[in-house]
Protein backbone atom coordinates (compact mmCIF):
# COMPACT_ATOMS: atom_id res chain seq x y z
CA UNK A 1 0.00 0.00 0.00
CA UNK A 2 1.17 3.34 -1.34
CA UNK A 3 2.13 5.55 1.88
CA UNK A 4 0.37 9.04 1.17
CA UNK A 5 1.46 12.08 2.65
CA UNK A 6 1.58 15.78 2.61
CA UNK A 7 3.99 18.18 2.81
CA UNK A 8 2.40 21.70 3.71
CA UNK A 9 4.60 24.86 2.50
CA UNK A 10 3.77 28.24 4.09
CA UNK A 11 5.80 31.25 2.38
CA UNK A 12 8.90 31.46 3.97
CA UNK A 13 9.04 27.22 4.81
CA UNK A 14 12.60 26.28 4.70
CA UNK A 15 12.73 22.96 5.80
CA UNK A 16 10.04 21.22 3.75
CA UNK A 17 12.04 19.85 0.65
CA UNK A 18 14.13 17.90 3.55
CA UNK A 19 11.09 16.86 5.32
CA UNK A 20 9.34 15.64 1.52
CA UNK A 21 12.91 13.96 0.96
CA UNK A 22 13.06 12.12 4.36
CA UNK A 23 9.11 10.72 3.63
CA UNK A 24 9.99 9.59 0.40
CA UNK A 25 13.44 8.34 1.26
CA UNK A 26 11.57 6.49 4.11
CA UNK A 27 8.22 5.62 3.05
CA UNK A 28 9.15 5.01 -0.90
CA UNK A 29 6.13 7.23 -2.37
CA UNK A 30 7.00 11.00 -2.60
CA UNK A 31 4.79 13.67 -0.13
CA UNK A 32 2.08 16.04 -1.67
CA UNK A 33 3.31 18.94 -1.58
CA UNK A 34 0.46 21.90 -0.67
CA UNK A 35 0.54 25.10 -0.48
CA UNK A 36 -0.31 27.22 2.37
CA UNK A 37 -3.09 29.13 -0.13
CA UNK A 38 -4.68 25.78 -0.90
CA UNK A 39 -8.65 25.35 0.31
CA UNK A 40 -8.38 21.42 0.23
CA UNK A 41 -6.01 18.51 0.85
CA UNK A 42 -5.95 15.42 -0.89
CA UNK A 43 -8.49 12.54 0.09
CA UNK A 44 -7.21 9.47 1.78
CA UNK A 45 -4.40 11.06 3.45
CA UNK A 46 -1.97 8.94 5.45
CA UNK A 47 0.23 11.23 6.89
CA UNK A 48 0.83 15.37 7.34
CA UNK A 49 4.03 17.04 7.90
CA UNK A 50 4.17 20.80 8.99
CA UNK A 51 8.13 21.60 8.20
CA UNK A 52 10.71 24.07 9.98
CA UNK A 53 11.21 27.70 8.68
CA UNK A 54 9.99 30.94 9.49
CA UNK A 55 6.77 31.09 8.11
CA UNK A 56 5.03 34.54 6.97
CA UNK A 57 8.78 36.06 8.71
CA UNK A 58 8.01 34.93 12.36
CA UNK A 59 5.58 38.35 11.70
CA UNK A 60 3.49 38.63 14.80
CA UNK A 61 4.78 35.66 16.59
CA UNK A 62 6.32 32.58 15.11
CA UNK A 63 3.56 29.81 13.74
CA UNK A 64 0.57 33.02 13.91
CA UNK A 65 0.41 33.75 10.47
CA UNK A 66 0.84 30.40 9.62
CA UNK A 67 -1.87 28.73 11.97
CA UNK A 68 -4.86 31.30 10.68
CA UNK A 69 -3.87 30.09 7.20
CA UNK A 70 -6.88 28.31 4.54
CA UNK A 71 -4.78 25.27 4.65
CA UNK A 72 -5.20 25.17 8.58
CA UNK A 73 -8.78 24.96 9.00
CA UNK A 74 -8.30 21.67 6.85
CA UNK A 75 -5.62 20.27 8.52
CA UNK A 76 -7.23 20.66 11.82
CA UNK A 77 -10.22 18.68 10.53
CA UNK A 78 -7.62 16.32 9.44
CA UNK A 79 -6.56 15.84 12.64
CA UNK A 80 -9.53 15.75 14.63
CA UNK A 81 -10.52 13.02 12.28
CA UNK A 82 -7.48 11.41 13.04
CA UNK A 83 -5.27 11.86 10.71
CA UNK A 84 -1.27 11.87 11.85
CA UNK A 85 0.41 15.27 11.80
CA UNK A 86 3.77 16.03 12.59
CA UNK A 87 4.75 19.60 12.98
CA UNK A 88 8.99 20.19 13.18
CA UNK A 89 10.27 23.40 14.60
CA UNK A 90 8.13 26.31 12.82
CA UNK A 91 5.92 23.56 12.48
CA UNK A 92 5.45 22.98 15.81
CA UNK A 93 4.95 26.91 16.60
CA UNK A 94 2.52 26.53 14.18
CA UNK A 95 0.54 23.39 15.80
CA UNK A 96 0.66 25.60 19.30
CA UNK A 97 -0.67 28.28 17.51
CA UNK A 98 -3.94 26.42 15.92
CA UNK A 99 -4.09 25.01 19.71
CA UNK A 100 -4.03 21.72 18.27
CA UNK A 101 -0.92 21.17 20.62
CA UNK A 102 -0.85 22.77 24.33
CA UNK A 103 1.31 25.44 25.49
CA UNK A 104 3.22 27.89 23.32
CA UNK A 105 7.15 28.17 22.19
CA UNK A 106 8.85 31.36 23.40
CA UNK A 107 12.41 33.16 22.75
CA UNK A 108 14.93 30.52 23.61
CA UNK A 109 16.10 31.85 27.31
CA UNK A 110 19.48 32.70 25.97
CA UNK A 111 18.23 35.04 23.38
CA UNK A 112 20.31 33.11 21.01
CA UNK A 113 19.22 31.34 17.83
CA UNK A 114 21.10 27.85 18.82
CA UNK A 115 22.24 25.71 15.96
CA UNK A 116 23.61 22.38 16.97
CA UNK A 117 22.92 18.36 17.63
CA UNK A 118 21.54 17.70 20.70
CA UNK A 119 20.83 14.65 22.59
CA UNK A 120 16.86 13.72 23.00
CA UNK A 121 15.48 11.08 25.40
CA UNK A 122 12.88 9.26 24.12
CA UNK A 123 10.26 9.62 27.01
CA UNK A 124 6.74 7.55 25.54
CA UNK A 125 8.25 5.37 23.19
CA UNK A 126 4.31 3.72 22.58
CA UNK A 127 2.92 6.55 20.11
CA UNK A 128 2.76 6.25 16.88
CA UNK A 129 5.89 8.36 16.04
CA UNK A 130 7.60 7.01 18.53
CA UNK A 131 7.14 3.45 18.47
CA UNK A 132 10.46 2.88 16.30
CA UNK A 133 12.38 3.89 19.64
CA UNK A 134 12.89 2.42 23.11
CA UNK A 135 11.39 3.98 26.11
CA UNK A 136 14.66 5.93 27.81
CA UNK A 137 16.72 5.52 24.46
CA UNK A 138 18.84 8.78 23.94
CA UNK A 139 19.32 9.99 20.21
CA UNK A 140 20.95 12.61 18.71
CA UNK A 141 18.93 15.08 16.50
CA UNK A 142 20.02 18.82 15.33
CA UNK A 143 18.08 21.97 16.78
CA UNK A 144 18.12 25.24 14.71
CA UNK A 145 15.73 27.61 16.47
CA UNK A 146 15.33 30.71 18.36
CA UNK A 147 12.02 30.42 19.97
CA UNK A 148 11.72 27.03 20.89
CA UNK A 149 11.75 27.80 25.04
CA UNK A 150 8.32 25.50 25.55
CA UNK A 151 6.27 27.45 27.98
CA UNK A 152 3.14 25.90 29.47
CA UNK A 153 1.00 26.47 32.75
CA UNK A 154 1.85 24.01 35.99
CA UNK A 155 -1.63 22.18 35.40
CA UNK A 156 -1.14 21.79 31.84
CA UNK A 157 2.64 20.67 32.30
CA UNK A 158 1.70 18.12 34.75
CA UNK A 159 -1.05 16.67 32.93
CA UNK A 160 1.07 16.24 29.97
CA UNK A 161 2.94 14.07 32.06
CA UNK A 162 0.17 12.46 34.05
CA UNK A 163 -1.19 11.04 30.10
CA UNK A 164 2.51 10.64 28.96
CA UNK A 165 2.31 13.38 26.48
CA UNK A 166 5.78 14.35 26.46
CA UNK A 167 7.48 12.55 23.51
CA UNK A 168 10.95 13.74 23.53
CA UNK A 169 12.83 15.58 26.34
CA UNK A 170 16.50 17.67 26.64
CA UNK A 171 19.16 15.52 28.52
CA UNK A 172 20.58 19.24 28.52
CA UNK A 173 18.12 22.10 28.43
CA UNK A 174 19.17 24.21 25.60
CA UNK A 175 16.70 26.84 25.32
CA UNK A 176 14.75 27.03 28.63
CA UNK A 177 12.08 24.75 27.95
CA UNK A 178 9.49 24.09 30.68
CA UNK A 179 10.75 20.47 32.38
CA UNK A 180 13.02 20.04 29.71
CA UNK A 181 10.26 19.55 27.02
CA UNK A 182 11.65 19.03 23.18
CA UNK A 183 8.40 17.38 21.88
CA UNK A 184 4.62 16.66 22.67
CA UNK A 185 1.58 14.76 21.75
CA UNK A 186 -2.01 15.56 21.14
CA UNK A 187 -4.37 13.88 23.99
CA UNK A 188 -5.80 11.20 21.06
CA UNK A 189 -2.21 10.79 20.19
CA UNK A 190 -1.96 11.48 16.26
CA UNK A 191 -0.44 14.89 16.47
CA UNK A 192 3.14 15.41 17.13
CA UNK A 193 4.86 18.17 17.46
CA UNK A 194 8.83 18.68 18.10
CA UNK A 195 11.51 21.44 18.33
CA UNK A 196 14.37 19.18 16.64
CA UNK A 197 14.26 18.14 13.46
CA UNK A 198 14.34 14.91 13.04
CA UNK A 199 14.31 15.16 8.79
CA UNK A 200 17.40 16.34 9.29
CA UNK A 201 18.78 13.08 10.92
CA UNK A 202 18.13 10.12 8.08
CA UNK A 203 21.01 9.91 6.07
CA UNK A 204 24.67 9.27 7.24
CA UNK A 205 26.19 12.25 5.63
CA UNK A 206 23.78 14.70 7.89
CA UNK A 207 26.34 13.12 10.74
CA UNK A 208 23.80 10.70 12.06
CA UNK A 209 20.41 8.72 11.46
CA UNK A 210 18.65 8.69 14.79
CA UNK A 211 15.54 10.77 13.22
CA UNK A 212 15.08 7.99 10.76
CA UNK A 213 13.12 5.50 12.98
CA UNK A 214 10.63 8.22 13.52
CA UNK A 215 9.75 7.72 10.33
CA UNK A 216 9.85 4.05 9.74
CA UNK A 217 7.68 3.70 12.75
CA UNK A 218 5.05 5.88 11.74
CA UNK A 219 5.52 4.07 7.83
CA UNK A 220 5.22 0.75 9.23
CA UNK A 221 2.20 1.53 11.86
CA UNK A 222 0.50 2.95 8.90
CA UNK A 223 1.26 0.16 6.59
CA UNK A 224 0.07 -2.69 8.80
CA UNK A 225 -3.83 -0.17 9.43
CA UNK B 1 -12.57 54.27 15.18
CA UNK B 2 -8.46 53.98 16.14
CA UNK B 3 -8.00 51.61 18.79
CA UNK B 4 -4.92 50.75 20.82
CA UNK B 5 -4.17 46.59 21.54
CA UNK B 6 -1.54 46.47 24.21
CA UNK B 7 0.01 42.88 24.24
CA UNK B 8 2.06 41.56 27.45
CA UNK B 9 3.18 38.48 28.61
CA UNK B 10 1.57 37.35 31.78
CA UNK B 11 2.89 37.45 34.86
CA UNK B 12 5.20 34.64 35.92
CA UNK B 13 6.29 34.34 32.02
CA UNK B 14 9.79 34.62 31.48
CA UNK B 15 10.62 37.66 29.58
CA UNK B 16 14.43 37.37 28.49
CA UNK B 17 14.00 39.82 26.35
CA UNK B 18 12.75 42.26 29.26
CA UNK B 19 15.75 40.33 31.28
CA UNK B 20 18.98 41.26 28.62
CA UNK B 21 17.19 45.29 28.09
CA UNK B 22 17.14 45.40 32.27
CA UNK B 23 20.89 44.59 32.11
CA UNK B 24 21.37 46.96 29.56
CA UNK B 25 19.85 50.16 31.15
CA UNK B 26 21.96 48.92 34.33
CA UNK B 27 25.13 48.73 32.18
CA UNK B 28 24.51 52.40 31.03
CA UNK B 29 24.49 53.41 34.82
CA UNK B 30 20.51 53.55 35.25
CA UNK B 31 19.61 52.83 39.03
CA UNK B 32 16.59 51.63 40.52
CA UNK B 33 15.56 49.55 37.66
CA UNK B 34 13.16 46.77 39.32
CA UNK B 35 12.08 45.00 36.34
CA UNK B 36 11.56 45.07 32.67
CA UNK B 37 8.57 43.37 30.54
CA UNK B 38 8.50 43.53 26.83
CA UNK B 39 5.17 43.53 24.78
CA UNK B 40 3.62 44.68 21.62
CA UNK B 41 1.48 47.40 20.57
CA UNK B 42 -0.73 47.28 17.65
CA UNK B 43 -3.04 50.19 16.12
CA UNK B 44 -6.26 49.27 14.44
CA UNK B 45 -8.16 51.68 12.47
CA UNK B 46 -11.55 50.22 12.97
CA UNK B 47 -15.14 51.13 11.38
CA UNK B 48 -17.18 53.00 14.48
CA UNK B 49 -19.51 49.76 14.98
CA UNK B 50 -17.12 47.55 15.56
CA UNK B 51 -18.20 46.06 18.51
CA UNK B 52 -16.40 45.23 21.96
CA UNK B 53 -17.23 41.53 20.97
CA UNK B 54 -15.48 41.89 17.90
CA UNK B 55 -12.08 43.67 19.11
CA UNK B 56 -12.53 41.07 22.03
CA UNK B 57 -12.65 38.26 19.14
CA UNK B 58 -9.54 39.57 16.97
CA UNK B 59 -7.13 39.70 20.58
CA UNK B 60 -8.18 36.08 21.40
CA UNK B 61 -7.47 34.98 17.86
CA UNK B 62 -4.73 36.09 16.31
CA UNK B 63 -3.06 39.55 17.80
CA UNK B 64 -2.56 38.24 21.69
CA UNK B 65 -1.36 33.98 22.60
CA UNK B 66 -3.42 33.99 25.63
CA UNK B 67 -1.58 30.60 26.39
CA UNK B 68 1.40 33.57 27.27
CA UNK B 69 0.09 37.03 26.64
CA UNK B 70 -2.58 38.87 28.16
CA UNK B 71 -4.05 42.01 26.46
CA UNK B 72 -5.31 45.66 27.34
CA UNK B 73 -7.83 47.26 24.73
CA UNK B 74 -7.82 51.13 24.34
CA UNK B 75 -10.35 53.33 22.20
CA UNK B 76 -8.64 56.24 20.87
CA UNK B 77 -11.32 57.69 19.67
Amino acid sequence: MAFRSAVITFPGSNCDRDMAVALERISGTAPVRIWHGDAELPDGLDFIALPGGFSYGDYLRSGAMAANSPIMREIIRAADRGVPVLGVCNGFQVLTEARLLPGALMRNASQHFICRTVSLKVENAQSLFTQGYAAGEEIQIPVAHHDGNYFADEATLDELEAESRVAFRYVQNCNGSRRDIAGVLNKAGNVLGMMPHPERAVDSAHGGTDGTALFEGVVKALAKA
Amino acid sequence: MKIRVLVSLKPGVLDPQGRAVHHALEGLGFKGVDDVRIGRTVELDVADDTSDQALNDMCEKLLANTVIENYKIEKLG
